[in-house]
């Protein structure tokens, strides 16, 4: 495929496409700064500057659809000048960048709105508002940039910004603890990520989009890969993909709207942005697009099992993105046509999962923090709206017609059965059976927490539907849900597919089963799942956990992850850690510590020549005197020179 | 009889000199004339506007290339950037000399005949204003190193020697608390430096001896002469070699290279801090800018001979005060030892036979200078009612009490050490780049490695400031008047410009980085 990507200088209303990151810059700089002044007021600032954006974003996008190649780049100013390199700090705004930044702002502020009045009895509101906004900011610069070095400066400030948001209540240790381990697991992508940046300057000379997409034909396959696979690290460390997806679950220790938008609907997707954004480099390197496609089918069922056995009602929903998110990875994974069809789903997923997480937040603010979905039941008479928005959400997830998650879902299973060869059985099976199971689990959740018997704690009494703040934006999200399927029937895919050489020249094979076989077959294991799930939980489950065989056990481990993490990088790279304390205490500090010692003896012994009196002092400038006649005598004479 | 020829002056080109020279004798008479309460506006006025009207006159002048008085005086780039420079810093000193609010009366003794530590001496310590002849002696000392720095034979320079060197020894000696101290530090400083300017003398007779003799050419002691004589003189080059090995004492003398520094700790602790910042500033400027020009104009050609001990002198004198500076529990005796370790990394910059090491060594004075008087500036600043408390165990725990003036100071110490955004980073980058190239490899390895070695004592001083907890005795800062502000402020802030930025200036001293022969 020699295609070359070119993209227009902005103009006109485009121009100003740096608004966009510069409008939630400067409000998280304004709340972060005004300190406790701004506490009063500091929530709107932030909602505002979230809807400003939004619609700055939207007009952009019409803007987007006037002209002719659907894409603009904006250099704004020289970022780095060193030698051979020079980055830009440049934007570029296409379709692809252009539906990510109304899913973040989009969804973004809803759930802002939502948080408004989620978080107003916390003291720390203003300084929640302003991280949020942060990563607002930089995850529209992760999107937004022209270069790989833009992308990984936003890659770094929502790295950040989550950071800071899972650890927001700093006072409870597994709060920091999870803001750690996710900082940690995610150092271990970004390397990779870093280490591909490097790679791309070295061989290329440039991390610019379009000339790195123009040069990558001239690569050696090996260097292809190799360049792919630390890609593919960066993305799976950001988007909690296998390995490194034991972070993501554990970060629902942060605030409900943090777990919502950030680890449901837009950061974790940056490892789908990231993909599709270098398609032309997977697009090389079919090795390439295996271990993408692995590592999507592999993730999307441990998901599934695992989601199905635990009991928090953040966390199953954690595990249901790391899940979903392997769709997404198995479609861009794919190439051709299913780059967009990922992309579509995880639009889709923007709205159905942030709505279930918010719904969750209701709940819990409702049952006063009350996580275990074994302690819940019978809420569907109590919170109307949050039940029947959930249900929106379910429904969607679980892929039923007519549904968002249908409309995208179904697709790239259709898809995975497209492959030429036997490959085609394993990856179609794969995301049909996680069709079944994510139907299975998330049924579960819907029917322990919403029907059934009441298995509620003892202090409460009459759960309240949440306040009108955060019902609105649960029934905008809702409509999402319902309704975002039907993006598929716009032109948004063709776009997607048309511009930066997504897609390109793509070989239709026949799929292996009939397109219509595999669409009643989804719908089947769908309702199989789901009537399962709700023949075995309709009358509600124990309160406590009950003896379980093997692989439920297993499954409410995360599928012994962790304990493999343990055993291969926690115990070795604790004894690396004490190995080396130890050489650095008696090597090295002994080394640094003698020669301090020399000097600091050194140093008091010649202080004592100091002694105040002037004829010593006297005495010895004519001591140094004579040493300088000699020396220069005896350069003189030649010896020395 | 011969009829006597003048020589030809160009007054304009002299004028920074004559006018500073022409405000100390205005100043003497303002001692005699104007009533006792006007006597400290008026010559703090008088003297600020001279180092203003000076440094207009450099700046008008800052094309003039010329050797002007005979061949007495040359003004070319390094000069009029070196006495811009010490303009400058003057004008700094003199705002901390001129102060009166953080100390009432000023840093100065109010009648030094007074014996010291008598009942008379406790009550003058207490307020009354200090002695006004500073001014004038300070405007002397400014216009000796004006010439200092542009004197283009070894009898000017002597005598500009001895006119910047005279009122420093006064200055020394009047400091209004620790009086014994101070009187030490100047006696000690005055027999040293007479000691001192016996070897330069001796120097200058040498290389008279040697510059007679040449055919054609009368004997004489301008640099002109001197660097043909290099060459050509008939006569033993013992003489040359012997004479130059002691102008260099002379010189590494007023500039504290080891082993001619042994001085500079006692004069730094004893004098009054606004003098120490002073000396430590213009003084050394004027002594670099005398050892540039003799080294790079006079015996530009013998440059192989005296590199080599040179050398061994800079890298002694990194090591001396790189590593006494460890133990010292005095901060200006700290101070003392940290400007003894840069005049070693300036030596470096003048061993640097290139245009670009000129203009680095130009470049790190005027950094060097900013720092260290800004340093001096809080000096004066932490202090209790016996006066500054310099020693290093009262500063623990300051950042808590004054965390403003410990932040400044943290700022100026990592200067010192060279961290990056400071000036002190750009300026040894700017010395040691061009030694480098210069195939002084050995000279930047000893830098590097003492700086490492200082930065220990610069950490420990933060590492008191802002990790101990203020003790029963740490005293409190002073909020200082309008003038130490004012010096402490543009101390910092060039600090930081210059760390930041330092292309305009780098770039000013590289344009004036020629010598006129």
């Amino acid at each position: 495929m020699e295609e070359t990507v070119e993209y227009a200088q902005a103009t006109g209303l485009l121009g100003g496409v740096w608004l966009l990151v510069a409008i939630p810059l400067v409000s998280a700089a304004i709340l972060l700064l005004l300190g406790r002044r701004a506490d009063r007021w500091g929530h709107w600032l932030g909602v505002a500057a979230i809807g400003a954006a939004f619609v700055l974003g939207l007009s952009f996008f019409f803007q987007l659809r006037g002209l002719e190649n659907k894409s603009v780049e904006l250099s704004l100013w020289d970022f780095i000048a060193v030698g051979d390199l020079r980055v830009d700090f440049g934007l570029l705004f296409d379709p692809l960048a252009a539906v990510f930044v109304l899913l973040i702002t989009g969804v973004g502020f809803l759930i802002h709105l939502y948080a408004v009045e989620y978080m107003s009895h916390d003291a720390g509101r203003r300084r929640f508002f302003a991280y949020f906004n942060l990563f607002v900011a930089a995850m529209l610069l992760l999107v937004l940039g022209n270069n790989y070095v833009m992308l990984y400066f936003g890659w770094e400030g929502v790295g950040l910004a989550s950071y800071l948001l899972i650890s927001f209540w700093t006072e409870r240790p597994s709060a920091a603890t999870a803001g750690k381990k996710a900082f940690l697991m995610n150092r271990v992508g970004d390397a990779g990520l870093a280490i591909g940046i490097f790679i791309m300057f070295a061989t290329l000379g440039t991390t610019q989009y379009d000339e790195v997409f123009n040069g990558v034909g001239a690569l050696t396959g090996t260097t292809v890969l190799v360049l792919g696979l630390l890609l593919l690290l960066g993305a799976a460390g950001k988007s909690g993909q296998f390995p490194l997806q034991a972070w993501l679950p554990d970060a629902m220790e942060g605030p409900t709207p943090v777990s919502a938008l950030i680890h449901a609907a837009t950061m974790v997707t940056a490892g789908v942005y990231l993909i599709a954004r270098s398609n032309p480099i997977f697009s090389a390197n079919s090795t390439l697009q295996l271990v993408v496609v692995s590592v999507g089918a592999l993730t999307l069922l441990i998901g599934c099992i695992i989601g199905a056995a635990k009991d928090d009602i953040k966390r199953v929903l954690a595990w249901s993105t790391v899940s979903q998110i392997g769709y997404m990875f198995l479609g861009v994974g794919l190439g051709g046509a299913a780059y967009a069809l990922a992309i579509v789903h995880l639009l889709a997923h923007g709205f159905f999962k942030a709505n279930m997480f918010l719904g969750a937040g209701s709940v819990m603010h409702g049952m006063k923090d009350q996580v275990d979905i074994r302690r819940f039941g019978g809420l569907s008479k109590y919170m109307k709206i949050t039940w029947l928005t959930f249900m929106m959400g379910w429904l969607a997830i679980i892929g039923m017609f007519p549904f968002s998650g249908f409309f995208s879902k179904e697709p790239i299973i259709v898809a995975a059965f497209e492959r030429d060869d036997w490959t085609a059985w394993l990856f179609g099976g794969a995301a049909l059976l996680g069709a079944g199971l994510t139907a299975f689990y998330m049924t579960r959740l819907f029917v322990l927490t919403f029907h059934g018997p009441q298995r509620w704690t003892e202090d409460i009494e009459h759960p309240h539907e949440s306040p009108k703040l955060m019902t609105i934006p649960l029934i905008l999200l809702a409509v999402g849900s319902v309704g975002a399927g039907f993006l598929l029937a716009t032109s948004v895919p063709d776009w997607l597919t048309e511009t930066a050489g997504l897609g390109g020249e793509h070989a239709e094979h026949a799929a292996v089963l009939s397109h219509t076989v595999i669409t009643i077959l989804s719908l089947l294991v769908t309702v199989l799942g789901a009537g399962l799930a709700w023949f075995l939980f309709r009358a509600g489950t124990a309160t406590a956990p009950q003896p379980a065989g093997v692989l439920v056990t297993a499954a409410r481990r995360n599928l012994y992850t962790d304990t493999v993490n343990e055993a291969v990088f926690e115990k070795p790279g604790i004894f690396l850690t004490r190995a080396l304390v130890y050489l650095d205490n008696r090597g090295i500090d002994g080394l640094v510590n003698g020669l301090a010692a020399a000097v600091g003896g050194g140093s008091g012994r010649l202080r004592r020549m100091q002694t105040g009196f002037v004829r010593s002092y006297a005495t010895s400038i004519l001591a140094g005197a004579l040493l300088v006649m000699a020396a220069f005598l005896a350069v003189q004479a030649g010896w020395l020179a | 009889m011969t009829e006597l020829k003048l020589p030809s002056i160009d007054y304009a080109a002299i004028s920074p000199i004559l006018i500073m020279l022409g405000t100390a004798l205005l100043g003497v008479l303002v001692e005699a004339l104007v009533p006792r309460r006007w006597r400290h506006v008026v010559q703090l006025t008088l003297a600020l506007l001279a180092v203003l009207a000076a440094l207009t006159m450099v700046v008008l002048s800052a094309d003039e290339r010329i050797i002007t008085a005979g061949q007495a005086l040359a003004i070319d780039g390094p000069t009029l950037f070196l006495q811009g420079a010490i303009l400058v810093l003057a004008a700094m000193a003199l705002l901390l000399i001129g102060d009166r609010s953080v100390e009432r009366g000023g840093a100065f003794v109010a009648q030094a005949a007074v014996t010291a530590e008598s009942a008379d001496d406790r009550r003058q310590a207490e307020g009354r204003n200090g002695l006004t002849e500073v001014y004038p002696l300070t405007t002397f000392a400014i216009g000796g190193m004006l010439i200092f720095v542009a004197a283009n034979d070894l009898l000017t320079m002597f005598i500009a020697l001895e006119v910047f060197s005279l009122p420093l020894y006064l200055l020394c000696a009047l400091a209004r608390r620790r009086r014994l101290l101070s009187q030490e530090a100047a006696m000690k400083y005055f027999l040293l430096g007479a000691y001192a300017s016996a070897f330069f003398l001796f120097g200058v007779a040498l290389i008279y001896g040697f510059t007679s003799g040449i055919p054609g050419r009368s004997a004489g002691v301008d640099f002109a002469t001197i660097h043909a004589a290099v060459g050509e003189s008939p006569a033993s080059p013992v003489l040359l070699f012997a004479g130059m090995a002691l102008l260099a004492i002379g010189l590494l003398f007023k500039a504290a290279a080891a082993p001619f520094h042994v001085w500079t700790p006692d004069v730094y602790q004893g004098a009054p801090t606004p003098v120490t910042g002073f000396m430590a500033a213009c003084t050394k400027v004027a002594a670099f800018g005398a050892l540039l020009r003799v080294f790079q104009v006079a015996f530009a050609d013998a440059n192989w001979d005296f590199t080599p001990v040179l050398g061994a002198v800079a890298v002694l004198t990194m090591l001396v005060g790189a590593v006494l500076a460890v133990t010292q529990t005095d901060i200006k005796r700290l101070l003392a030892y940290s400007s003894i370790a840069n005049a070693g990394y300036l030596l470096v910059g003048v061993l640097a036979p290139s245009r670009d090491g000129l203009a680095g060594t130009m470049f790190y004075l005027v950094a060097y200078g900013f720092s260290v008087l800004a340093a001096f500036a809080v000096v004066t600043l932490v202090r209790d009612d016996d006066g500054e408390a310099t020693h290093l165990s009262r500063w623990a725990g300051l950042g808590r009490r004054s965390p403003f003036f410990a932040a400044l100071f943290t700022f100026i110490l990592l200067a010192f050490a060279g961290i990056p955004l400071t000036s002190g980073f750009t300026s040894k980058f700017a010395i040691f780049g061009p030694a480098l190239e210069g195939g002084q490899a050995w000279l930047v390895i000893a830098g590097v490695l003492t700086s490492m070695i200082l930065a220990f004592p610069y950490l420990r001083v933060v590492v008191m400031m802002w990790l101990s907890e203020p003790g029963e005795s740490t005293p409190t800062v002073t909020v200082p008047g309008g003038l130490t502000s004012a010096a402490l402020m543009i101390g910092v802030l060039a600090t930081l410009v210059l760390g930041v930025a330092p292309a305009p200036l780098l770039d000013l001293a590289a344009g004036a980085a020629e010598f006129v022969r």
